[in-house]
């Protein structure tokens, strides 16, 4: 393999791996909090992206105001499921709670097709240029197809450029709430424990409302990111992203904000080079991100940056 | 004694005769389709397509013809049942359907086991036909679009070509193959790139095809996936013929891919503007035009229109409401004039025709060139 295509692969692969990791970092907020594995992260993922859609294309909002529309939409859609889903469950056995985040999602999914449809919609140019731009170095331009083709270079998408940055914005307003301010001192202290946390009178729903807000929120920054890189939404498209993210957040270390951005990486990276050095197993990629997550859980089972739990007897 | 048996056998015999010979006074027959559910955009547009023959064409040996609707659901348990319906309650003399190649292989298996005739407008699945007697379909089957899309790039000069292959459909797989066997057989190279349905990054498979230095892509699947690869080829800087199948002739490819499917080929059944192959393609439009102006005919409305006209002439050739006969002359149709362009309908029960090669053109599908069989 020629060293372009393989530093082409390792792009490739870092820009999907960065979406990976801005959504895994909701989903492992939320269960660093609150124990709570909500599987319906990926479909929050993909009713943000249609808040967007339709904020831009139906009511003709300017793209970045589509984009709070979506974000703000996610926030609140996640506090609505958290009320609604999750509150009549907080003292009951912790495998309630998962099973009815799977029929959370089962109808947000049900409920997207109904109200949406179940046909794929566009999202090209719906967001301005500078999203879809590639950057390119080294190579040569020929005129092909009736355009100018840049050859043999190395490309580097806008969105890859966009989707690192946000994820280091990200990483650092995340970090400043759960360390620098009052909500984020609670939100620790309601992961460590919940009915002391309530006897010091803080209002351990609000908390934990604004847990499912912020992790929502952010799971609507990695839909609108990845609607930029591959153009179109329908109501599956949050499974397979969900899902990839809940594995980069367990490889990561579940409950670890840094390791969720990590196992993302890695999981983008492992995937592309996965198709990039083997193509006849590309139809098995997504089995490979899951053998990985068995094999490292089973010589670390808490992740990369997990946190050791002792179990008491 | 003898005598008297033999008078009886003769009062039996013209008995028979007199009972079979009473007159039929119409023609039954029934459109089992997909109305409502996943494919009920096909199966309406193709009964408009129906509806337009039987307006223009509505005897059949002189006798009225009464058509008997079964709506399938898109479903499979519900299409063998609306055959079995259509068969044993309303006694059809043959059935027009399914729509969906799922819903043919359900269906086809009662109308063979009642052994009644039916025509399929456009279940393309080789398995459809196969081993049966009595099922037929007006569309080409997809190892002929197979074939046209490797004639069709072999022409255009390329001999090195990455075939994206979606694992998870049948229709995806089998078109594949007998792409491959057809641009081997002309000389050409293949590779191989896997995906699944529902995939959305293809960066590595575009990639490590463009690293085998190809000269096409041929991407036979459906449009939520082709578009992306293309948009994912397009960004990569592959510039390259592109082509896929009939799979992704929905205007969603164009809305999705932009300016990175402008000159995808595919290869489909029927495109509007393709030359008028003969009288009956004529009568279709102008009356399609007449009937809903404004509109363009779809594939599906075109290969409706067939399907009652081949199995009119059938009727016709076989002389009488007879299933057997109409089966088998079914199977003679030869060149017949047909709006979507000749049909001649094999031994197998599946019909050889033209493929019309459709190309994206300043977002829009425009006619090509046609590749007869």
């Amino acid at each position: 393999m020629k060293i372009e295509i393989f530093i082409q692969h390792l792009i490739n692969g870092l820009s999907l791996g960065l979406l990976y990791a801005l959504i895994a970092v909701g989903y492992t907020m939320v269960y660093g909090i609150l124990k709570l594995i909500n599987f319906a992260h990926g479909e929050i993922f993909m009713m943000s992206i249609f808040f967007t859609f339709y904020a831009i294309t139906l009511f003709g909002l300017p793209w970045w105001l589509g984009m709070a529309v979506g974000i703000v939409g996610a926030a609140l859609l996640g506090m609505s499921v958290d009320k609604i889903a999750y509150k009549p469950l907080r003292n009951a056995p912790r495998i309630s709670a998962l099973i009815t985040a799977i029929g959370v999602s089962m109808f947000l999914q049900s409920l997207a097709i109904v109200i949406f449809g179940g046909i794929p919609e566009s999202f090209r140019n719906v967001f301005p240029e500078f999203f879809t731009k590639i950057f390119t170095i080294g190579g040569e331009v020929i005129e092909a197809r009736g355009r100018e083709i840049v050859v043999n270079a190395i490309r580097i998408p806008s969105i890859t450029i966009i989707t690192f940055v946000v994820t280091l914005i990200t990483f650092l307003i995340l970090w400043f709430i759960l360390y620098r301010t009052k909500a984020g001192m609670a939100m620790r202290a309601v992961s460590m424990d919940t009915k002391a946390v309530s006897l010091m009178g803080i209002s351990v729903n609000k908390t934990i409302s604004m847990t499912f807000a912020l992790g929502s929120a952010l799971a609507a920054v990695g839909g609108i990111l990845w609607v930029g890189k591959y153009p179109q939404v329908w109501p599956m498209i949050g499974f397979m992203p969900g899902l990839k993210a809940f594995v980069a957040a367990v490889i990561g270390g579940i409950g670890s904000v840094a390791g969720a951005i990590i196992g993302g990486i890695l999981l983008g990276l492992i995937e592309i080079l996965t198709v990039g050095l083997m193509p006849q197993m590309a139809g098995y990629r997504d089995a490979f991100a899951f053998i990985l997550l068995i094999v490292l859980l089973s010589f670390k089972p808490s992740g990369i940056m997990g946190k050791k739990e002792l179990v008491k007897v | 004694m003898k005598n008297v048996s033999v008078v009886l056998l003769v009062c039996l015999m013209l008995m028979g005769t007199l009972f079979s010979a009473e007159e039929p006074s119409e023609v039954k027959l029934a459109s089992v389709f997909s109305m409502t559910g996943g494919a009920s955009a096909y199966g309406r547009m193709t009964y408009q397509g129906v509806q337009l023959a039987m307006e223009l064409f509505p005897e059949i040996l002189g006798l009225p013809v009464k058509m008997v609707v079964m709506d399938t659901k898109s479903d499979k348990v519900e299409a063998a049942n609306g055959v079995r319906r259509a068969i044993e309650n309303e006694n059809v003399l043959a059935i027009l359907g399914n729509i969906i190649s799922g819903n043919s292989l359900a269906g086809g298996a009662v109308a063979e086991e009642l052994k009644t005739p039916m025509l399929s407008p456009s279940s393309t699945s080789p398995i459809v036909t196969e081993g049966k007697a009595y099922v037929n379909r007006v569309c080409f089957s997809d190892d002929f679009q197979g074939q046209a899309a490797a004639k069709l790039l072999y022409n255009l000069g390329d001999r090195t070509v990455a075939v994206f292959v979606d694992v998870e459909q049948d229709y995806a797989v089998s078109l594949a193959n007998y792409f491959k066997r057809t641009f081997e057989g002309l000389g050409g190279t293949i590779f191989y790139e896997y995906y699944k349905t529902g995939d959305q990054d293809f960066s590595a498979q575009v990639l490590d095809a463009m690293s085998k230095n190809v000269d096409a892509f041929y991407m036979p699947g459906y449009y939520t996936e082709i578009a992306l690869i293309c948009s994912q080829a397009y960004d990569n800087g592959f510039y390259g013929n592109l082509a896929t199948g009939d799979g992704a002739y929905a205007d969603e490819t164009i809305e999705i891919g932009g300016e990175a499917v402008e000159g995808l080929y595919l290869t489909a059944g029927y495109h509007a503007d393709s030359p008028a192959f003969n009288e009956n393609a004529e009568l279709f439009l102008k009356a399609y035009a007449e009937k809903y102006p404004g509109e363009k005919p779809s594939m599906f409305a075109g290969l409706g229109f067939d399907t009652y006209l081949v199995l009119r002439d059938a009727i016709e050739r076989a002389g009488e409401l007879d299933r057997e006969k109409v089966a088998k002359a079914l199977r003679e149709t030869k060149n017949f004039p047909g709006s979507t362009g000749f049909i001649t309908i094999t031994d197998e029960g599946n019909a050889e025709k033209s493929v019309v090669i459709v190309r994206i053109e300043d977002g829009q599908y425009v006619y090509d060139s046609v590749i007869n069989p």
